[in-house]
């Protein structure tokens, strides 16, 4: 496998650092100079392939959940109040195992581990965050994929007593998302459970939702409370609220601009005034891993 | 006459009493606090979205705020006329600041990016098109302007603004994923003022 700066790759066990060595090798790294690195050290092609996340206080508090606001700032000020233990998730459609689990049955069972993703927002902002969750696809072994299933779907909860947002029909709720098969088996496709290392907090979609990081950051539904095996594409909120504007696909990709706004370039959420601003990567810096999926497709038709 | 009927001259009468570059200093103030925000990391971790969404509806609320003095006059018989010009240059001056930022802090200066935007972004073809209507208006913001034009031909000149207002607005909403009461209430307000000028304006 490729390991450069533009390919992450997928992190293992052996990855996981506590936050506060994270933050020790973040000022480490600040502090050095270009010749140090030069010289050859290990510490220097970490530096070079690695992402460095963003502090936790920007991952937990600038997040897009409209069921509780529209503002970059509500979920963070909304969202304590939703209860996610006990929490049921419904598994239906095409699966040897179907039901409504309890979350910790179905998932309990499933080692965690640390991926570190950049996440692209179509909004044109991205910010790393070190997620703790696993790959869907052990999720979907353990529920059973039937031979006909070519689609995932996905429900986010519709909570109105605590979800102020769901009252109102500027979407309609509840907000669904959906994975072709093969993109919901990547090995880069996971459920997070986790940030940091602590769980995962409600503003950034507790106790468990998606992170398919080749794809611009809505296609990672929130708070799921329904996952099904169906044969045909699902529905999915954005793509049927603006279809012009938003594909079924959603593949971070430079060369596809969104209507009202280029996607070349990113604003880096967290580097401050002047901090900046970088170029967009194919599939989001994965392209090594993900790009072989798409093959034989007009990515311009099917963005 | 009755009570409701004298305060519009009293406030009239107060006002005459007033100097305008209060008002330039006060309409000062919400952009210093923003800026001083911003270079103490006070606008959260997006200070450069920020920063320009709240020049730009600062911008907008004091160009709002100028289009507001002639009603008053016509149908409430307030006389804030002495300030209008104060309004507007603030909203122009805001309006300045919020294009600054997107070039330079957000865009960075990449030019290619910033005319291809220009061009095929239509909320961005609209928000340029108010900011280049409002140069004209500015600029002839001077005493000695309106007496070089005659002041039919700068009256006329400054219906500008009525255009301006509109797709400011509009540029507003047209960046938004969906659409909000915020931005929709900043368009009806606008529509209002701007209508509110068929009352009186028979000639355009």
């Amino acid at each position: 496998m490729t390991r450069s700066h533009h390919s992450p790759r997928p992190l293992t066990r052996a990855d996981v650092t506590p936050e506060g060595l994270w933050l020790n090798r973040r000022r480490l790294i600040a502090g050095l100079g270009a010749g140090s690195i030069a010289g050859g050290m290990g510490l220097g092609a970490w530096a070079q392939e690695a992402l460095v996340p963003n502090e936790w206080d920007a991952i937990t508090s600038y997040n897009n959940f409209y069921e509780f606001g529209t503002d970059k700032s509500d979920p963070v000020q909304n969202a304590g109040d939703m209860v996610t233990s006990p929490w049921k998730v419904t598994v239906d459609g095409l699966v040897d195992n179907p039901g409504d689990y309890d979350l910790a049955d179905l998932i309990g069972d499933i080692p965690t581990e640390e991926r570190i993703y950049r996440f692209r927002c179509v909004e044109a902002w991205s910010m790393v965050i070190p997620w703790n969750g696993f790959e869907l696809n052990k999720l979907l072994a353990k529920v059973g994929v039937k031979a006909d299933a070519k689609f995932v779907a996905f429900e986010t909860a519709v909570l109105p007593d605590v979800m102020e947002g769901v009252n109102y029909p500027f979407l309609d709720w509840p907000y669904r998302e959906g994975l072709r098969l093969d993109e919901a088996m990547h090995p880069l496709t996971i459920m997070a459970t986790g940030i940091y290392g602590r769980p995962i907090p409600n503003q950034n979609g507790a106790p468990m939702r998606l992170v398919v990081p080749w794809k611009y950051g809505f296609k990672s539904i929130k708070s799921i409370v329904r996952i099904s095996l169906v044969e045909e594409q699902p529905y999915a909120t954005w793509q049927a609220t603006n279809p012009r504007e938003y594909g079924f696909y959603s593949n971070v990709n430079p060369e596809v601009d969104h209507p009202r706004w280029s996607q070349a370039t990113e604003r880096v959420v967290g580097s401050g005034l002047f901090g900046g601003r970088i170029d967009t990567l194919p599939f989001n810096g994965y392209a090594d891993q993900v790009a072989s999926l798409y093959d034989g497709m007009d990515l311009r038709e099917n963005f | 006459m009755s009570a409701v009927g004298t305060i519009g001259p009293r406030i009239s009468g107060a006002a005459r009493k007033l100097p305008t570059w209060p008002v330039y200093l006060v309409g000062m103030v919400p952009g210093g606090f923003l800026i001083w925000a911003a270079l103490t990391g006070g606008l959260g971790f997006d200070p450069v979205n920020k920063l320009e969404l709240e020049l730009g509806l600062l911008s907008l609320q004091f160009l709002l705020g100028s289009l507001l003095i002639s009603p008053l006059l016509r149908f409430g018989r307030v006389n804030l006329i002495k300030f209008r010009k104060a309004l507007g240059l603030l909203a122009f001056g805001y309006l300045v600041l919020h294009f600054l930022v997107w070039l330079l802090l957000d865009l960075q200066l990449r030019w290619g990016q910033i005319g291809a935007d220009i061009v095929k972004r239509p909320y961005l073809t609209v928000g340029f098109a108010a900011f280049l209507m409002l140069v004209p208006l500015a600029a002839t913001s001077w005493q000695g302007a309106i007496r070089r034009m005659s002041s039919q031909a700068w009256a006329r000149l400054h219906r500008l603004v009525y255009p301006a207002a509109i797709l400011g607005c509009v540029h507003f909403i047209m960046q938004e994923k969906v659409w909000t009461a915020e931005s929709l209430a900043y368009l009806a307000a606008a529509i209002l003022l701007v209508g509110s000028r068929l009352a009186w304006i028979r000639r355009w």
